[in-house]
């Protein structure tokens, strides 16, 4: 098996399994990162399908700048939707 | 229950007949007249060794102007959304000292690094949007290190509102000179740089119009991020 498309195979694996932590998870910082991460793992793979122009500006636009944009608006909304959501998630308790 | 089911078999039907209709068409082939055309004329007719650039800049420019309008759009609703009559930043604690040192030693590379990517944009993969993105995350970078820092407004928005008028201009230059808007004046009629391609100072007005635009975008992002930040002070 050719490697190159082993590893573009990972690099989608890693981008639904972000995108459905960002659905998933109660805080909405940690969502705001993973929907970061998605932007991320998508310019990887732009870069790996030689669009290297694409790769930039995804990286510049979707990970960088929107990720801080989400950050912002949650500084001046709240963090939790819920009160009850605020205790650790299951991977803190665990 | 029964909703959700019924939800469930429509997607798996729409799905199935998508991937139906999708099988006939051949992924991957070389079917594309119009590409093969830039590819074989793009550097007689353009001057511009990057094919993606001399489209989006010179077979495509008015879409490109479209683009930056429609950049500007939204960054005067957000302008115009977040408008307080006092705003200034709130931010209680300073910023690490990795953070800090991180930027100080970081913001000039990044500044760079954006300034390499658009003035190249006519040689290699890049061009104005990322390059604008890139100064305008150096901006980012200076706003979370440093609690008191603003970007100098006015000159960000006169810089702004020139480059997006020079952008027309240039374009209108074109219409007096070679009778359509946006016409490579440059290029086909000074046959400026004709026996540089490859280099630096060639491509037309691709070099102008992807500064034109970088200046534009960085200075617009820059300038969203300042709105975002800032809260609104009561006296």
């Amino acid at each position: 098996m050719n490697c190159i498309s082993c590893i573009s195979y990972i690099i989608v694996g890693l981008m639904i399994i972000s995108a459905i932590l960002a659905v998933e998870w109660k805080d909405l910082l940690a969502a705001a990162v993973g929907m970061a991460a998605v932007s991320l793992f998508a310019s990887f793979l732009f870069f790996m399908l030689q669009a290297p122009d694409v790769a930039m500006t995804e990286a510049a636009i979707g990970a960088a700048l929107s990720g801080a944009v989400f950050i912002f608006a949650i500084k001046r909304t709240q963090r939790y939707e819920t009160e009850d959501e605020e205790k650790p998630g299951w991977w803190v308790r665990w | 229950m029964l909703k959700r089911a019924l939800a469930i078999i429509t997607l798996l039907i729409i799905g199935y007949w998508l991937a139906q209709g999708l099988t006939g068409v051949p992924f991957g082939q070389d079917r594309m007249l119009v590409g093969q055309y830039y590819l074989n004329n793009v550097i007689k007719q353009t001057g511009s060794v990057n094919a993606v650039t001399a489209i989006v800049v010179n077979y495509r420019g008015f879409d490109t102007l479209g683009e930056v309008t429609v950049l500007f759009i939204a960054s005067t609703g957000v302008g115009a959304l977040l408008w307080r009559r006092k705003k200034k930043r709130t931010a209680r604690t300073e910023g690490s000292v990795v953070l800090t040192t991180g930027a100080r030693l970081l913001v000039p590379f990044i500044l760079l690094f954006g300034v390499y990517i658009f003035i190249h944009g006519h040689l290699t993969p890049g061009g104005g949007f990322p390059g604008g993105a890139t100064i305008a995350t150096a901006f980012l970078l200076l706003y979370m290190a440093f609690t008191q820092y603003e970007i100098p407004h006015g000159a960000f928005e006169k810089t702004e509102g020139v480059a997006g008028m020079s952008y027309v201009l240039v374009g209108l230059i074109g219409l007096a000179l070679g009778g359509y808007f946006l016409y490579d004046w440059i290029w086909q009629q000074w046959h400026w740089g004709i026996n540089d391609v490859g280099r630096l100072f060639s491509g037309g007005f691709i070099p102008i119009i992807y500064t034109l635009i970088a200046i534009k975008v960085g200075t617009e992002l820059s300038g969203i991020i300042d709105n975002m930040l800032k809260e609104e002070v009561r006296e």
